[in-house]
């Protein structure tokens, strides 16, 4: 026993990642998949293949976040004069007339929190790989915060759903959704799965190691 | 009676006793919540999950919103967004609205009431209950209403300058639905559903 920490891993014990249930791993790892005996969901020792499932979603979800931001997500047209927005112009649309709490959240959900989360996972991904000693604590709370704020982001997306479901007053004025949009969808579904994908308890397994 | 219990996010073994009503285990060392046990979760729930069904009936009947500029007047319910989006060629936009503010939302609250439903009276849902209730654990961090609330609020502020925004009567079943939905989450305990689960059968 290390450090007096036992974990499931030490004492060949899997932990169920959906019912929680913790029971005994088979001794011989064959082709055949582990079954949680409790709900029937397949057992891992750690999620599978985290850390590359992980680098790919990041990197895949940096990448969609160029056009989720150059390309306009509305695009207004009143009384025969079309207008697109991107999801920065329209910050600065409510920034520019003195609605800047709504200024705020757009900024926030839609521009920081991605980003974050982005920059967050990479850098967990690397204090993993190098296998950092630097406070496991912090990190591990650094992961839950990125699991709680992705969801925010699909606060624009639900605008432009609504807007597209509202404005259409026929020769007064449209809006329809832009191609920015999709982009912008994919950034928060990659996003969401990337933090699924990373498994946390390898930030305290390296811990482990070096202590031997 | 002690149940071995692994920290899902360090991997830490515990046996933890039964913990007292109300109370919350944490893992020593990385902090994340082990078990909490929640005072009548069984009851609370179903009476959330009932209340939550019904508001959700009424958010999706009515329109939530209307538009109105000029003597030209336009409601929206719930599905007219994805409609539209869909008419647009924005397909996979449309599927992700759908899915995060309609189907998993309505399929969360009903999951959590077949299960819950026959546990009260100590049977078993009867079909596959292990497999419904990890479906429906599965997919409640994509069921996003709360957001979509926020969304609600972002376009009002947007469009009040172009229109009137009239609100509509499921914009009230939506936001009271929302703190139904939370709790629901926070009342449902998922430790004593497959404790339950493994008694009964």
């Amino acid at each position: 026993m290390k450090q007096g920490f036992p974990t499931a891993l030490d004492n060949s014990l899997v932990s169920c990642h959906s019912c929680h249930l913790v029971s005994k791993a088979p001794a011989v790892h064959g082709k055949g998949e582990m079954i949680c005996p409790r709900c029937g969901s397949v057992l891992h020792q750690r999620k599978p293949r985290s850390l590359s499932r992980t680098w790919a979603l990041v990197i895949a979800a940096f990448i969609f976040y160029i056009p989720a931001n150059v390309l306009p997500i509305t695009k207004v047209t009143s009384l025969g004069h079309a207008q697109s927005d991107t999801i920065m112009s329209g910050v600065i649309y409510f920034l520019q007339t003195g609605m800047w709490p709504i200024a705020l959240v757009i900024f926030i959900a839609s521009i920081f929190v991605p980003l974050a989360k982005l920059f967050i996972l990479t850098f967990l991904l690397i204090s993993v790989q190098r296998k950092w000693q630097w406070r496991p604590k912090d990190r591990t709370r650094l992961y839950r915060i990125t699991e709680a704020i992705g969801r925010w982001s699909m606060t624009d997306i639900f605008v432009v759903t609504i807007l597209v479901a509202l404005v259409k007053l026929g020769a007064l004025a449209t809006i329809d959704a832009g191609p920015g949009a999709i982009y912008f969808a994919a950034v928060v579904v990659t996003t969401i799965f990337a933090a699924m994908s990373f498994d946390p308890r390898l930030i305290w397994d390296s811990m482990e190691t070096n202590h031997e | 009676m002690n149940s071995l219990i692994a920290c899902h996010e360090c991997d830490l073994l515990y046996k933890l006793p039964v913990l007292p009503e109300g109370s919350a285990a944490k893992c020593s060392r990385c902090g994340a919540v082990l078990q909490r046990h929640k005072r009548n979760s069984l009851d609370r729930t179903l009476a959330w999950a009932i209340a939550g069904l019904i508001l959700f009936a009424v958010a999706n009947i009515y329109p939530f919103l209307a538009l109105k500029s000029e003597g030209l007047v336009r409601e929206t319910t719930l599905i007219t967004g994805v409609e539209q989006l869909y008419k647009q060629d924005m397909r996979s936009v449309a599927v992700l609205v759908f899915l995060t503010s309609i189907l998993f939302p309505f399929l969360q609250l009903a999951g959590t009431l077949y299960m819950l439903l026959p546990l009260k009276f100590k049977r078993l849902p009867w079909w596959k209950p292990a497999l419904v209730f990890r479906f429906i654990r599965t997919i409640q961090p994509w069921s996003m209403m709360e957001v979509f609330m926020i969304g609600i609020l972002v376009s009002a502020v947007k469009l009040a300058k172009m229109a009137s925004i009239i609100p509509g009567l499921a914009l009230y079943s939506f936001v009271i639905l929302i703190f139904v939905l939370a709790a629901v989450a926070a009342s449902l305990d998922p430790h004593l559903v497959w404790d339950r689960l493994e008694i009964e059968r």
